[in-house]
């Protein structure tokens, strides 16, 4: 490689168009929560800076794992994560209340953000030891199902409707990707309309139930709960094609869009950068996503095309559940946009999924293209 | 069911084709997002722009200024005063107790003002506003502004609250003012009118004529946040006031008239016979309108209704009485007109057989031989019972109605009861009776079946005086038309207006309202109303039933007086008629003060100065006393009385005319409003 001889190959060797891309999405974040705070650096946008350069910088070390090591260490860590959000559903217990982070002192920890790439890793890494034989058997489903569900069960129980939302469609999609029997996947589907009623009157509590209502019928209670939809359908509505121009959009800034600097920054955005802003963001995260699903079809082995797709789409899920909820597709069901709203935790998690994309990448870079029978 | 086993190869080639399967879902998706927000951002543009902007930009109303009410001259009768005051908007409102009680320490309020609120609260709704004080001095208006993060639901603002300078004086003229009503919103659904001290028209002239005086609402565009503080001020339309109303009243001549009817129930119409401009419309006793515009208290109105000199009810409209013996001038031209002689003789004996039935003259004694001038001037009777019983009700009837008798003015009022000018098809109508002598009879002198209002009276004195048929007119206008002549001989008239001044100044019945003013002779006509059983108070009273014991009063008769002066070239013409008076008499001596007011305004106010020291003060200092003593006589737990006249000690009834037809009187038909 020519370029060795000017630039250290350890930095060469980064995925920089990756890289390039999430500094795009994330540098326009900045602005947007730069804006929401009223033309301000602070509270947000500092804050968020240097949130996003620290975790960048963790996921490139964390690049140079090996697939091995990964390997080794997925379910153990799955194990881990789990234990603790148990813990969690405890100690929330006693408290009295839905708590969502454990206190170890120094950080707050949220098990239930660790658990969506952790889903990922395990289901992918039961799926790498089951013989290639068994893979339409009753054995190939049963167990990956469980893995999935004990999670996907304990968040809901906090309540995060959102997060088991995530953490379930990113196990099925390794489950897809694993080669199940496609009948599977359709019935259940057709199982999941059926049972979406009785979900809805036995498992959902009732601001969640409340939440779907409205979000069938957002002008039922424009001024309660479905106050949220209502103005951020209003904010990207009225910012028109180009937008109402940085700084100037009245409804972050009179106050009349909530949450506009975490789960509703998109409308934030919208509002001053209009539709183009908008489609910048979801092309810039589609490329992301395609550079992930790209790395799954280098990678070497079936552990790491799984877990590569299975983190790319953990990625796309969280753009799309948030993007649907933003415009009023979906009910509230409190996603942030990864790298854009304020808050640590979605760029750990987005940071940890692309720092395991990276590390897989340079896996595959380093043993070639070689495919192994 | 025959299990496929897979290959690592084929398994390869499953998951190359998911993930494309995958990668290809992703990109729909993104790209039906995108339609999505293309779809919010243009083709929905420009109705989340009205909403960003309905969410952005709160328009405050600024309430137009009401127009003023003034006089012929100029002279302001309602005005506006600058006004601090302090509503409750109920929806935004808490814990209502909570918030009065503190208010209420705030605001220093009476007790009975607390009722009221609470009592107003309870019945309100929505974003209608319920008064909690209105005229605070700044202190206190400042005391509630500076509390008011902890005072949900209160709205203190500044404005302006209608005033009228003389109060009770023109109370009935001009109505009042009042908050709208959930009717008037749901009618109107104007915004303006659930804006905090703002007032419309409730009675009067003021409701009458609302649309004038009303002006337009201007609008102060603010940017705000969604908890409502204020960002900055956008763009501002000023408001419209509301236009002046121009009356044809003398704003002097009404409060002299208000102030000369004293104590007394009644009331007084002045018009000006060029045109028909009417100079004072009076009817007293009388609320004061701005108790209105503020909001009047529970005890004030309480007060009011159970007054037996019915302060509510404007009695130069709608008080019906038998005119008496006003109507003989009427009488006589219809008889010049049927060619009856002016010369020709009735011997009056004092009494006069109908039938079976005996009709007598006031004068027992009887004024023997009398003619027709002779027969106006003492007021006889039985001239008038021989002469109009050979003249028929038909023609009576006829001239009544040219005079104006029955009849309902072309004015803006809120409402006019008419009276009624009897003949035989209305009796066959009304009772399925045929019209007997007797009727005639009692028709001859007034009683009976007639019922007239003061002001019809006054447009008869006025019809008279001038010859032309005179309508009525509150509002001033530039048109300079003299009203046309009426179809009656000037000759009969001109007759008849010697016996008028014969009333007055030639002996007649009325020389009490001769004028002290050199060269200026008034004519007029005395009249005696029987009250009977029936009177206007019981017939209203029937929500006031506080008659008690004080039945004397209500028995009397009521007394009227029509006039018009000078008597040669008639200017001015005027009825007085007070209630249960007794006799006409006292109605002339006001209605002699007033018409020297119009020609020595000096000496008319020395005379009402001399009055008024008797009565015991002006018209407010009077009723300020009545009303404390209503809430001393309320405090003490006494069942409520009527309150009685002040100072003044009813004096025997004069000996009223006709009283033996009293089983002829049927009684007192209703009538039409």
């Amino acid at each position: 490689m020519s370029r060795q001889t000017l630039i250290p190959s350890a930095l060469a060797r980064l995925p920089w168009r990756m890289l390039l891309l999430v500094l795009l999405i994330g540098g326009f974040g900045l602005v947007v929560l730069y804006s929401a705070a009223g033309g301000s650096m602070r509270p947000w946008a500092l804050s968020q800076g240097v949130k996003l350069i620290a975790f960048m910088f963790g996921a490139v070390i964390l690049s140079h794992i090996g697939e091995a090591r990964l390997r080794q260490a997925a379910l153990p860590a799955y194990a881990m994560i789990l234990v603790s959000l148990l813990a969690v559903e405890l100690l929330g217990g006693i408290a009295g209340g839905s708590q969502r982070w454990l206190d170890l002192g120094f950080v707050r920890l949220q098990p239930s953000e660790l658990m969506k790439p952790a889903i990922v890793l395990a289901v992918a890494r039961f799926y790498d030891m089951l013989p290639s034989g068994e893979v339409r058997r009753w054995s190939a489903i049963w167990p990956a199902a469980l893995l999935i569900a004990v999670p996907a069960f304990l968040v809901m129980l906090q309540p995060d409707l959102g997060t088991a939302l995530m953490i379930t469609a990113g196990g099925l999609t390794v489950m897809f990707l694993a080669g199940l029997p496609l009948r599977l996947f359709v019935g259940g589907g057709l199982a999941l309309g059926a049972l979406a009623p009785l979900a809805y009157f036995f498992v959902l509590r009732d601001y969640q139930r409340n939440r779907v209502l409205i979000f069938l019928d957002p002008e039922s209670d424009p001024l309660g709960a479905g106050y949220h939809i209502s103005q951020s359908k209003i904010a990207i509505g009225s910012g028109g094609i180009f937008g109402k121009g940085f700084l100037q959009g009245t409804q972050s800034h009179l106050d009349y869009l909530p949450e506009g600097q975490t789960d509703f920054v998109f409308a934030t955005m919208a509002e001053e950068w209009g539709l183009m802003g908008g489609l910048l963001l979801i092309v810039a995260f589609i490329l992301l996503c395609q550079w992930g699903l790209g790395v799954s079809r280098r990678a070497n082995t079936r552990f790491a095309r799984l877990t590569a797709a299975g983190l790319s789409t953990t990625i796309f899920f969280y753009v799309m559940i948030n993007l649907m909820m933003v415009m009023g597709l979906a009910p509230v069901v409190g996603i942030p946009l990864p790298l854009v709203s304020f808050g640590g935790s979605a760029v750990m998690t987005v940071m940890l999924c692309l720092g395991l994309l990276m590390a897989i990448d340079r896996e595959a870079d380093r043993g070639g293209r070689r495919y192994r029978g | 069911m025959t299990r496929k086993v897979l290959t690592e190869a084929q398994q390869g080639f499953t998951f190359t084709r998911r993930a494309l399967f995958i990668g290809g879902a992703q990109m729909g998706i993104g790209a039906v997002l995108a339609g999505r927000m293309a779809w919010l951002a243009i083709a929905e543009n420009a109705h989340y722009s009205d909403l960003a902007e309905s969410n952005r930009v709160q328009s405050i109303l600024v309430p137009p200024r009401r127009g003023w009410i003034v006089d012929r001259s100029g002279k302001p009768i309602a005005v506006n005063r600058p006004d601090l005051r302090v509503d409750l908007i109920p929806d935004r409102v808490k814990d209502a107790d909570a918030l009065i009680a503190t208010l209420r320490a705030i605001l220093d309020l009476p007790e009975d003002e607390v009722e009221r609120i609470h009592e107003d609260l309870a019945k309100a709704a929505g974003y209608r506003p319920v008064q909690v004080a209105s005229n605070l001095d700044w202190d206190r208006y400042a005391a509630v502004n500076l509390r008011l993060a902890d005072l949900p639901g209160v709205a203190p603002s500044r404005g302006f609250a209608r005033h009228y300078p003389t109060g009770p004086a023109v109370g009935h003229l001009v109505g009042y003012v009042g908050a709208a009503s959930a009717e008037d919103y749901e009618r109107e659904k104007n915004p303006l009118l659930i804006t905090p001290g703002f007032r419309i028209g409730k009675e009067g002239l003021e409701k009458t004529m609302d649309a004038t005086l009303r002006g337009r609402a201007g609008a102060k565009r603010t940017e705000v946040t969604a908890r409502g503080r204020l960002v900055r001020e956008l763009t501002m339309r000023p408001e419209v006031p509301g236009k002046y109303l121009h009356l044809t009243v003398d704003a002097g001549l009404q409060d002299y008239a208000a102030r000369r009817l004293g104590d007394q129930s009644g009331s007084v119409v002045v018009i000006d016979v060029a045109k028909g401009d009417m100079l004072a419309m009076a009817s007293m006793p009388c609320y004061d309108p701005n108790s209105f515009s503020a909001g009047i208290s529970h005890s004030e109105w309480n007060m009011l209704s159970a007054d037996d000199h019915l302060p509510l009810v404007n009695k130069t409209l709608q008080g019906l009485y038998p005119p008496g013996s006003t109507v003989k001038p009427m009488n006589a031209l219809a008889l010049l007109e049927a060619g009856v002689d002016p010369n020709e003789t009735v011997s009056c004996t004092g009494a006069y057989r109908v039938g079976a039935g005996t009709f007598h003259c006031w004068s027992r004694r009887g004024h023997g031989a009398i003619n027709m001038s002779r027969a106006i001037a003492q007021s006889c009777d039985i001239y008038f019972y021989t002469m109009m019983r050979k003249l028929g009700i038909e023609r009576l009837a006829a001239m009544a109605r040219r005079l104006g008798l029955g009849e309902k003015y072309p004015l803006p009022v809120v409402s006019q009861r008419f009276g009624t000018v009897p003949d035989a098809a209305w009796k066959e109508q009304k009772y399925k009776k045929a019209w007997t002598v007797a009727d005639t009879v009692n028709t001859s002198i007034g009683q009976g079946y007639m019922l007239t209002n003061p002001l019809q009276l006054a447009v008869m004195a006025a019809r008279i005086a001038s010859g032309r048929k005179i309508e009525p007119r509150l509002i001033h206008e530039p048109n300079e038309a003299v009203p046309p002549a009426m179809d009656v001989d000037p000759e009969h008239l001109a007759l008849v207006r010697e016996a008028m001044s014969a009333v007055v100044n030639g002996g007649g019945t009325a020389a009490v309202a001769r004028l002290q003013v050199p060269g200026v002779l008034l004519a007029g006509k005395t009249g005696s109303a029987q009250v009977r059983r029936i009177s206007m108070a019981d017939r209203l009273a029937g929500r006031a039933k506080a008659l008690g014991d004080s039945g004397e009063w209500r028995l009397r008769d009521h007394g009227h007086f029509i006039c018009f002066a000078p008597a040669d070239t008639p200017r001015y013409a005027a009825a007085v008629t007070l209630e249960h008076a007794g006799h006409g008499a006292e109605a002339a001596a006001v209605a002699r003060d007033i018409m020297t007011y119009l020609f020595d305004q000096p000496r008319a106010m020395r005379t009402l100065e001399a009055n008024e020291e008797k009565w015991g003060g002006g018209i407010m200092a009077r009723m300020a006393a009545k009303s404390t003593r209503w809430r001393a006589a309320q405090a003490a737990n006494a069942a409520p009385t009527a309150p009685t006249p002040i100072g003044q000690t009813p004096p025997a009834p004069p000996p009223g005319p006709a009283t033996d037809t009293a089983a002829e009187i049927p009684p007192s038909p209703d009538v039409p409003r």
